[in-house]
């Protein structure tokens, strides 16, 4: 990333008190994707980190004049991460891991098999979540199965990570019981923690006419509201989107599928074609860099006497 | 009062109440216009129909039903929605206040085709 547009993304972040995150998103998927490394690790400060977000690797989908490396796109982004210099502190998946299919059977048989191709992955530590083509058929049971919790929390360098699930329910809600359970691991929280939320679908209404929303998506964000450093990773809507709620930023993630159009741009939404003049064209895969601030000193000086 | 009056009375009463009513009744049906009622079908992966014309003012109430799983039905232009499910009749009120073309989708993830139902409501002057 250059350094303007790294600039860019931290006024657009408005991250002012202690923790920036940085977003890169790769151009393709060729051998030179994320090739260069993150600034982060450039200029490493201690306790700084970065990791890796990929996102909608619909695993299964099947359209030649969408994605005709269908097969091979998921193990081209595994090898660009795998091909840096300096390895992420770890990897999340925001959901779509596989293409929905009403077969059970063959539904499992996508997870194992994608569980498979990542498990190609250097990083050790990889982070899922479920999307709606993953979970919503059978409210998550075989997403369990492969790969355990809907939601669940997890800290990484005094970065307290939130893993939101606004899927299984397939009317794209979070419910009661996780809403308390969120606010229960908030309350655990000061308001000046660093907290990161994960989640698939955008928690707020960024076109809900595509189903481009969570139905309370904003009680999640009323009960984040007090919290002074958040910010939310999603997939879903295959295309990067930077959005403000208040002090809280929203950055949705490229599709390792297809990409799809902007917001209420075209009259029905369907995936943009395979370009064939610029293969992989649209998606992609980020790394984020979390830049915890500097720590201030503040010096008073004192005489003999104490005064 | 002795009997044959508090009969009478409660007679009069009675009668007052039933032409009441029946006058209430009358001068309701009268001031509003019926409502006019559409039944949509929701089936993997598509609406029947697809294309609704209404008339701006004129009360309609969609009767949804579902001719296999689980679906949803949202016209967010009007703010009205529903869950539809198998072997039950959801019914959406509404009286459209403005005129256009809007769309309406299936807001319960339903499979592999979810995306494609949707339609269109027209509402005319």
């Amino acid at each position: 990333m250059s350094k303007f547009d790294r600039r860019g993304f931290i006024k657009l972040a408005g991250l002012g008190g202690g923790i920036v995150f940085a977003s890169s998103l790769s151009r393709g998927l060729g051998l030179n994707a994320l090739g260069s490394l993150p600034d982060y690790a450039k200029g490493k400060v201690e306790n700084d980190f970065y990791f890796v977000q990929l996102s909608d690797t619909h695993w299964g989908f099947a359209g030649p004049k969408v994605n005709p490396d269908a097969e091979g796109t998921l193990k081209k982004a595994v090898q660009a991460v795998n091909n840096l210099e300096e390895q992420p502190d770890f990897i999340v998946f925001t959901g779509d891991l596989t293409h929905t299919t009403d077969d059970v059977q063959v539904r499992k048989d996508r997870m194992s098999q994608f569980k498979e191709i990542v498990g190609a992955l250097k990083v050790p530590t990889v982070h899922f979540m479920a999307g709606e083509h993953d979970a919503s058929l059978d409210r998550g049971d075989a997403y369990q199965e492969a790969f355990g919790k809907l939601n669940y929390t997890f800290d990484h360098k005094g970065v307290h990570f939130i893993v939101i699930d606004n899927v299984s329910d397939p009317g794209a809600i979070v419910g009661e019981s996780q809403l308390n359970w969120l606010k229960a691991d908030l309350k655990q929280q000061k308001t000046d923690a660093r907290i990161v939320v994960l989640t698939h679908r955008p928690l707020f209404d960024l076109y809900p006419d595509w189903d481009w929303a969570t139905r309370d998506g904003s009680a999640v964000i009323d009960a984040l509201m007090p919290h002074h450093n958040v910010t939310v990773f999603y997939g879903h809507i295959h295309q990067e989107n930077h959005h403000m709620t208040g002090h809280i930023a929203h950055h949705s993630a490229k599709s390792l599928m297809f990409p799809l159009p902007a917001p209420g741009s075209v009259p029905k939404k369907a995936p943009i074609p395979w370009d064939t003049s610029a293969p992989y064209k649209g998606l992609g895969l980020r790394s984020i860099e979390a830049e915890l601030k500097q720590a201030k000193y503040e010096i008073k000086e004192l005489n003999v006497t104490g005064g | 009062m002795n009997r044959k009056k508090r009969i009478l009375v409660t007679g009069a009463f009675l009668m007052s109440a039933v032409l009441v009513s029946v006058l209430g009744i009358y001068i309701k049906a009268d001031a509003l216009p019926p409502e006019r009622v559409i039944h949509i079908t929701a089936k993997t992966f598509a609406f029947s129909p697809d294309s609704i014309t209404l008339k701006k003012g004129e009360p309609v109430v969609f009767e949804i039903s579902s001719g296999d799983r689980k679906h949803g039905f949202s016209l967010r232009a009007f703010g009205v929605r529903s869950d539809v499910l198998p072997g039950k009749v959801s019914r959406i009120r509404f009286t459209p206040d403005k005129t256009g073309k809007f769309s309406f989708s299936c807001d319960v993830f339903c499979g592999d085709g979810h995306e494609e139902m949707t339609g269109t409501v027209v509402v005319t002057d």
